[in-house]
């Protein structure tokens, strides 16, 4: 029998419902065996439903289950669908997903309340609904629900920790924000409703490639407003300020939404719709800017970081470029294929940041870790493995997706961008390895309650870390390079359908990469990966980041600048905060007080004023009103008898 | 009877009655002499209405009048009550003197 494709979203749902209602009654291990059990179960109906297709002969399957909205000309349905793009996304979101949900009992168990722990695994499957309901979406109106779900969810857990300011305030920045993004999805939306009277995949895309000519001109603005709902919600320049923030939410949740699933749903949507950005190289110009801009920028800021989190989001907004950089060039592949990667080596990452923390008792600054390579060996290890894995070391997973981005970008003759790109990698494998050399490396220099309570994490937490590093490692396999086969790019071949290359066969056969120049691209990327991996072990490890001090202390306002993160917040503070702050204060002191108010106020004091001088009439004296009755009665009858 | 006399007689006498009740609501300061001016302006219109009657050589005009009367005299019990309950708190039925509800 084949389950239907509802059950993988409608299972975390069902989580949520029972988690959400029923869990602070329940206790904790009912909200565990129901939070992780229900995404367990999805996951595996996941997999018996993707495992099947990959041998199919992969032609989408679309499920139809209910008509939801008829208006008009207008109507979407409640349709899921599975192609190769979506059983990608849908596979690695439910393993990830569940992987998370286990280390998440581990890391939550002991710190919370029983409501508190509820609430997490309620928010953490809701989460699981919306984001399976985007990858799976039929139409661009039911990705819009999954995509505004998981931003929903994404405030909700940022938030988790409500009764801390930072944690309240992040989540707010987070959803402020990502409006900004959803803003310009909706009127992506409404252009291409009005372009092509559906927002159907199955009718949008067929009838853009069928009359390219007709729909060009306007498929720039359309795709523009769509990329600027993926630059929200994929944390890019310059929407990408909410993303470091986010960290104030329990770490399982930064390794699940804000590094592995979420954030890349814009990269997901902009490869989903590779059909129309295809058709206007303007915007695709725009999407490889903007992802190389942010790739360099985030890259920089987090050599200066020193919360161990912090690094980690950096790197994150930094590899998110990176897979949009591929996307604008064309390389839709290899942006894929770098989503995917980047979910398991990222989660690894945020998951082994989160044992330290938990080992450390909360505390989160590099500089007062160090040495904690005894303490905890099995996330040394495989954070060890991660972290080699997003430098791009062969033969890991990032190498190979890495590699083929940087590919991407020479064949399609953009080499400022692949300079960009480059110097990136080499940065990457920096900032890195001056985090594993400082959280890791040398003596602790924590305080001795600190030292003491040093443990390794319980099995609930290190099994997924463990699981993450052997995908670190094996994951970028499926996607060979072309020189090492004709066929070594399984990846590619399973994604093409959906994701057709650029240029056509005879131009690859003329513009192509030669094998000798693939090699050498490959050559010069490990070639920086080995620079940056090297220097930051020279710095941190052997001279225990004296060089780094000599560097900033010589050029103390760049340090300072970078440090602060490029003051991007204090400027978005004064251009965009503080005018709105005024604008608000000045509708409500001049507005609302002084006119809307001033308004009804004198309305008031003129009723009382007539009122006042009315109530003289009122003497309670009966005579007088007997004789105004009668001098009344007197005037009708001289009225009725035509006296007047 | 009254047939006998001309409708314009009695018109007259009903008026002029009328005229007597006004007079003596509006001038009167006791209340009761105001309840009594005002039960001679309905015994004026029950002249006018059986004065009409008769002339009209109908039923009706008279009907009415035992109406009025009926109601007259209900209203003279209700009004008198009100005027024993007043005395009891006021000690005085001066109308002049009762004007509490004013502003």
């Amino acid at each position: 029998m084949t389950f239907p494709l509802w059950l993988i979203p409608a299972l975390p749902l069902a989580g949520f419902i029972v988690n959400g209602l029923l869990g602070k009654k329940l206790g904790k291990s009912f909200v565990t065996a129901v939070g992780t059990g229900s995404v367990g179960l999805a996951t595996a109906v996941a997999f018996a439903r993707i495992l099947p297709f990959l041998s199919g002969d992969h032609a989408p399957v679309v499920e139809r289950i209910a008509s939801w909205i008829s208006a008009g000309g207008f109507s979407a349905d409640i349709a899921l669908r599975l192609d190769p793009l979506s059983a990608l996304m849908t596979s690695f979101v439910t393993f990830v997903g569940f992987l998370i949900h286990v280390y998440s009992v581990g890391y939550m168990r002991h710190d919370e309340t029983e409501a508190g722990y509820a609430r997490y695994f309620a928010y953490l499957n809701l989460f699981m609904f919306a984001m399976l309901t985007l990858v799976l979406a039929q139409n661009f109106l039911l990705l819009f629900v999954g995509w505004e779900g998981v931003g929903l969810c994404s405030y909700l857990l940022i938030g988790y920790y409500y009764d801390r300011q930072y944690a309240a305030d992040a989540g707010k920045k987070a959803f402020i924000v990502n409006r900004i993004g959803d803003f310009g999805f909706l009127l992506g939306m409404f252009g291409l409703f009005s372009l092509f009277d559906s927002l159907d995949f199955d009718r949008v895309f067929p009838a853009a490639a069928a009359d390219p000519a007709k729909y060009a001109p306007y498929l720039t603005v359309v795709c523009l407003c769509l990329f600027l709902g993926a630059v929200g919600k994929s944390a890019q320049v310059p929407l990408y300020v909410w993303l470091p923030d986010a960290m104030a939410g329990p770490t399982p949740v930064s390794a699940l939404i804000h590094a592995a699933t979420m954030v890349t749903a814009g990269v997901y949507m902009v490869a989903r719709c590779n059909v129309l950005f295809r058709l206007s190289p303007e915007a695709m110009g725009v999407v490889a800017v903007i992802g190389g801009v942010t790739a360099i920028f985030a890259g920089i800021i987090a050599v200066a970081q020193n919360d161990i989190k912090k690094v980690l989001a950096y790197s994150t907004v930094s590899q998110l470029g990176y897979m949009f950089l591929a996307c604008g060039v064309g390389a839709y592949v290899a942006g894929m294929f770098h989503v995917m990667t980047h979910a398991f080596f990222k989660a690894c990452l945020f998951l082994g940041s989160g044992s330290v923390i938990h080992a450390m008792g909360g505390e989160q600054d590099m500089r007062k870790m160090g040495g904690l390579k005894s303490k905890l060996p099995v996330t040394y290890r495989t954070f060890l493995i991660a972290t080699l894995a997003i430098a791009g070391i062969p033969p890991l997973a990032g190498f190979f997706s890495k590699d083929a981005i940087l590919a991407g970008v020479f064949e399609h003759q953009r080499y400022v961008l692949w300079g960009i790109a480059l110097f990136t990698a080499g940065l990457t494998a920096f900032y890195m390895f001056r985090l594993v050399s400082l959280t890791f490396e040398g003596s602790f220099r924590g305080t001795p309650e600190q030292e003491h309570h040093l443990h390794e994490s319980p099995r609930s937490m290190t099994a997924p870390l463990v699981i993450l590093a052997a995908l670190s490692v094996i994951g970028g396999w499926i996607g060979l390079p072309k020189v090492l086969g004709e066929n070594a790019d399984r990846f590619g071949a399973f994604l093409s359908p959906i994701l057709l290359p650029l240029a056509s066969a005879a131009d690859v056969a003329e513009h192509g990469l030669s094998g000798g120049t693939e090699w050498l691209l490959m050559g010069v990327s490990v070639a920086a990966a080995a620079a940056g991996l090297l220097l930051a072990r020279s710095w941190y490890v052997k001279q225990q980041g004296r060089p780094a001090e000599a560097i900033a202390a010589s050029f103390p306002a760049a340090y300072r600048l970078v440090a602060d993160k490029f003051r991007v917040d204090e400027l978005y503070d004064a251009l965009v905060v503080r005018p709105f702050d005024w604008l608000a204060r000045m509708l409500w002191k001049v507005v609302d007080v002084l006119i809307i108010d001033g308004v009804l106020n004198a309305a008031a004091f003129l009723v009382e004023l007539v009122g006042d001088l009315l109530r003289f009439l009122q003497t309670g004296n009966v005579r007088n009103y007997a004789l105004t009755l009668f001098l009344g009665l007197v005037a009708l009858m001289l009225f009725v008898i035509g006296a007047f | 009877m009254i047939g006998s006399i001309p409708l314009g007689d009695v018109l007259l006498a009903s008026g002029a009655l009328f005229t007597v009740g006004i007079a003596g609501a509006l001038l009167r300061r006791s209340a009761i002499a105001i309840f009594l001016s005002i039960e001679v302006m309905m015994n004026a219109a029950n002249l006018a209405l059986i004065g009409y009657g008769s002339a009209l050589g109908t039923r009706e005009g008279q009907i009415v009048v035992f109406f009025v009367i009926a109601i007259a005299a209900a209203e003279a019990s209700v009004g008198l009550a009100i005027f024993v309950a007043v005395f009891r708190h006021k000690e005085t039925i001066d109308v002049n003197k009762i004007n509490l509800l004013r502003w």
